[in-house]
């Protein structure tokens, strides 16, 4: 069983390995154009050369053998005449004589231009000459006999007997009818075909050992050729990777004027325009930052003044009639939105300059949420809204600038009571090991489907005709996602209409730690289910 | 009160006599401290930005031959503009647009410190080198050498030496020496934490007076 199993073992290893070299090759197709174009070459080469091989041994040999054949057939139309004359002095009956005038024969006629061959003679049956019962009168195929029998002259392909006994080798018989005193003989030529067949076979080698020396030639020539091409291509790929990373300065080395150098310079060309546009851009965005700025800036100093008056006219109300009196009270309260707007304004171009920086240093969470509280208490008491609070009794130390962590808290505090229509709103806080979740929930009137990705927006409203106790300045969500993803950390929301809204607040535990999952559902159904 | 804004001037002219203070003004930060010399006022507000000579080496001017607080009026919100003006003295600074109010807050916590009157010696730091506070006579020192402490560092050592075993968070001593009554910039803490250390510690690096314990506050070394 135990062998059983390892043999299976080995099997569904190799299977793998076999499995795996296929992946590699497919892999080295599909991204080498080198390998690709090798490998096409050497079949298309390979291919080739095997047809012009075929044709050019079976054209030599046949040209070999149709000699051999030609001057076998002259060879036995001048041995007709010698035959003749030494048949006639012999008696033939006698078996020796007729080896006798083999060998007369033989001699007679060897060593002829033909090559050196062997004899049998044959006797038409019922002549009374002895047969020949030598093994060759037996490589005689019945098929040239018949032919021979009819008066032709006839030749054939067989095998041949060697000089070694039982040995036989491929060769040429040609067959002829003799008229002697005797009577009507068959005297048949075996000429031996090794020589001939040594030539082929030689060609044969050749033509093979030169089939696959082109092959590997042309495969050297294209890979070199393809080497010369891929290379300036893969030096692009690269620089193209470079510059797509954000290296704006990358370019490709050109050399000559060939249709790489021209790539190449394209490239270059294409590179220097994108520099150029993004630098524009760069320098565009830069200036629009700090106009943002610079506005804010200058809008203080003047609006301070304004304030002033506006609180002096303000203390002083009483003494005024009274549209004066509501004139001051208005401008007092209008001044306060227009302050916070600025300040938001500011706070966001600063987050568009990429230049807010993040203060962090472990504290307590729940203090914040405490702290968040009770900066709302009073926009719940307007709302006649409670707040419930569900946080852990112990100490949750994250790594935060709590600063930053209030204001996204205060923002979603004050969405929640703003939406809430008077119903609770409940901050609930959830940790682990790497992260802590805060959501902030409320039972009002909740999102359509699709409003869930828009509250981030700058300036977006859900709803436009509702009044808003807060004078939110439409920029607080979207600061709040900013400072959220500055602490690498996530801000989301859920709603559904009707039943309110969540949003949820994921912070890593330590700065630099990157959150894979929140400590606690977005959609609050999810936490319902648990409980149940 | 050094601002080039006429207006700004005037109308905070307008509303500090109406809380009983009596400003002068300067528009030019080169005149400035000219007019700190002539006038000797109980407090400086200034501007940070001013033409002539910046606020900021307006501040160091004054702080070099005085203790007299000063608040810092600042149209900048970035944490390096705030820092370095901290840094060249300022005891506590207002972000424009200000409320008159808490501006008029700020100052009188400032000002507080000429009430208080009140006899006692206190002692800390480690008892080889104790650091002994005369809160009466305003006086600091250590090894029989007295030590130069602005008001506002004089009022957060002797905030933290009152109760030495006691930690501070940042937002109380905000609330308890600078006056705030909501969570403000803890950074103000922080850097006069850092200037109290580099006049009272033997070596700042290794604070011996003023201790930090991690992610709550500070609390005044053991006496």
């Amino acid at each position: 069983m135990r062998g059983a199993s390892r043999v299976s073992r080995w099997v569904v290893a190799t299977r793998r390995g076999a499995r795996q070299v296929l992946a590699r090759a497919a892999d080295d197709w599909r991204r080498s154009l080198q390998v690709r174009v090798g490998a096409t070459t050497v079949l298309v080469t390979g291919l080739v050369t095997i047809v012009i091989g075929v044709f050019l041994v079976d054209k030599v040999s046949g040209g070999v053998l149709r000699a051999k054949r030609d001057a076998a057939v002259d060879q036995a139309k001048i041995g007709i005449n010698v035959a003749q004359d030494v048949l006639s002095t012999f008696d033939l009956t006698l078996t020796q004589n007729v080896l006798q005038a083999k060998a007369d024969i033989r001699d007679k006629l060897n060593p002829s231009s033909a090559g050196t061959f062997s004899i049998v003679l044959l006797a038409r049956s019922g002549t009374g000459v002895a047969a020949d019962d030598s093994p060759a009168a037996h490589a005689i195929p019945a098929g040239l006999r018949k032919m021979v029998q009819q008066s032709n002259l006839a030749s054939q392909y067989a095998r041949i007997p060697s000089g070694r006994p039982g040995a036989r080798v491929a060769g040429l018989i040609v067959g002829e009818p003799v008229q002697s005193g005797a009577g009507l003989f068959e005297l048949y030529y075996l000429f031996p075909l090794t020589a001939e067949q040594q030539t082929i076979s030689l060609i044969q080698r050749t033509v093979l050992l030169a089939g696959v020396a082109l092959v590997v030639l042309v495969l050297a020539i294209a890979l070199l050729v393809t080497r010369q091409v891929v290379r300036p291509v893969r030096v692009a790929a690269k620089s193209a990777g470079r510059l797509a990373a954000g290296d704006l300065s990358q370019r490709i080395p050109v050399r000559g004027s060939d249709d790489l150098a021209r790539l190449g310079q394209s490239f270059n060309d294409m590179a220097d325009s994108l520099q150029r546009q993004i630098r524009r851009l760069e320098e565009l965005s830069r200036l629009q930052r700090r106009f943002t700025s610079d506005v804010s800036h200058e809008l203080r100093t003047p609006l301070t003044t304004i304030r002033m008056a506006a609180e002096y006219l303000h203390a002083s109300r009483s003494d005024f009639p009274p549209e004066l009196a509501r004139a001051a009270e208005l401008l007092h309260a209008e001044l306060d939105r227009f302050e916070s707007l600025l300040a938001d304004l500011l706070e966001i171009s600063r987050y568009d300059a990429g230049a807010a920086q993040l203060e962090s240093e472990p504290a307590d969470l729940r203090g914040v949420i405490a702290s968040t509280v009770e900066a709302n208490r009073m926009l719940a008491d307007r709302h006649g809204s409670e707040i419930v609070v569900n946080v852990p009794d112990t100490p949750v130390m994250i790594d935060m600038d709590s600063r930053r962590v209030e204001r996204i808290l205060r923002n979603l505090v004050g969405n929640a009571l703003d939406h809430g229509e008077g119903k609770p709103v409940v901050i609930s806080l959830g940790y682990d090991d790497d992260s802590v979740a805060v959501t902030v929930r409320d039972h009002g009137v909740g999102l359509k489907p699709g409003q869930a990705s828009l509250v981030f927006n700058r300036f977006w409203r859900g709803d436009p005709s509702r009044s808003r106790l807060t004078g939110g300045t439409g920029l607080g969500l979207a600061i709040s996602l900013e400072d959220a993803r500055l602490h690498d950390g996530w801000l989301q929301a859920w709603g559904e209409p009707g039943r309110g809204a969540q949003f949820r607040l994921t912070l890593p535990r330590r700065a630099g730690h990157t959150l894979m999952h929140s400590p606690l559902p977005l959609n609050p159904d999810e936490l319902d289910e648990e409980d149940e | 009160m050094v601002d080039d804004d006429s207006a700004l001037a005037e109308m905070l002219g307008i509303v500090l006599r109406t809380d009983q203070f009596e400003p002068a003004f300067v528009a030019d930060g080169a005149r400035a401290l000219q007019a700190f010399r002539e006038t000797k006022p109980d407090i400086v507000l200034l501007d940070l930005m001013l033409p002539g000579m910046s606020g900021i080496d307006v501040c160091r001017a004054i702080r070099a031959e005085s203790g007299t607080p000063i608040i810092m009026l600042t149209a900048k919100t970035d944490t390096v503009d705030v820092v370095l003006g901290l840094e060249s003295g300022a005891d506590d600074y207002v972000m424009k647009p200000f409320k008159p109010k808490e501006l008029v807050a700020r100052m009188r916590a400032r000002l507080r410190h000429h009430e208080d009157i009140a006899s006692e010696t206190l002692m800390i730091g480690p008892p080889e080198s104790p650091v002994e506070i005369d809160v009466q006579a305003h006086q600091v020192r250590r090894e029989g050498r007295p030590i130069a402490l602005t008001p506002l560092e004089f009022d957060l050592l002797v905030a933290l030496a009152r109760k030495p075993r006691q930690v501070f968070t940042r937002e109380v001593l905000l609330e308890q020496v600078w006056g705030y009554r909501h969570a403000a910039d803890t950074r103000l803490v922080n850097v006069h934490v850092q200037r109290l250390r580099a006049k009272v510690e033997r070596d700042p690096e290794k604070p011996e007076v003023v201790l930090t314990v991690r992610g709550v506050g500070y609390k005044a070394g053991p006496p």
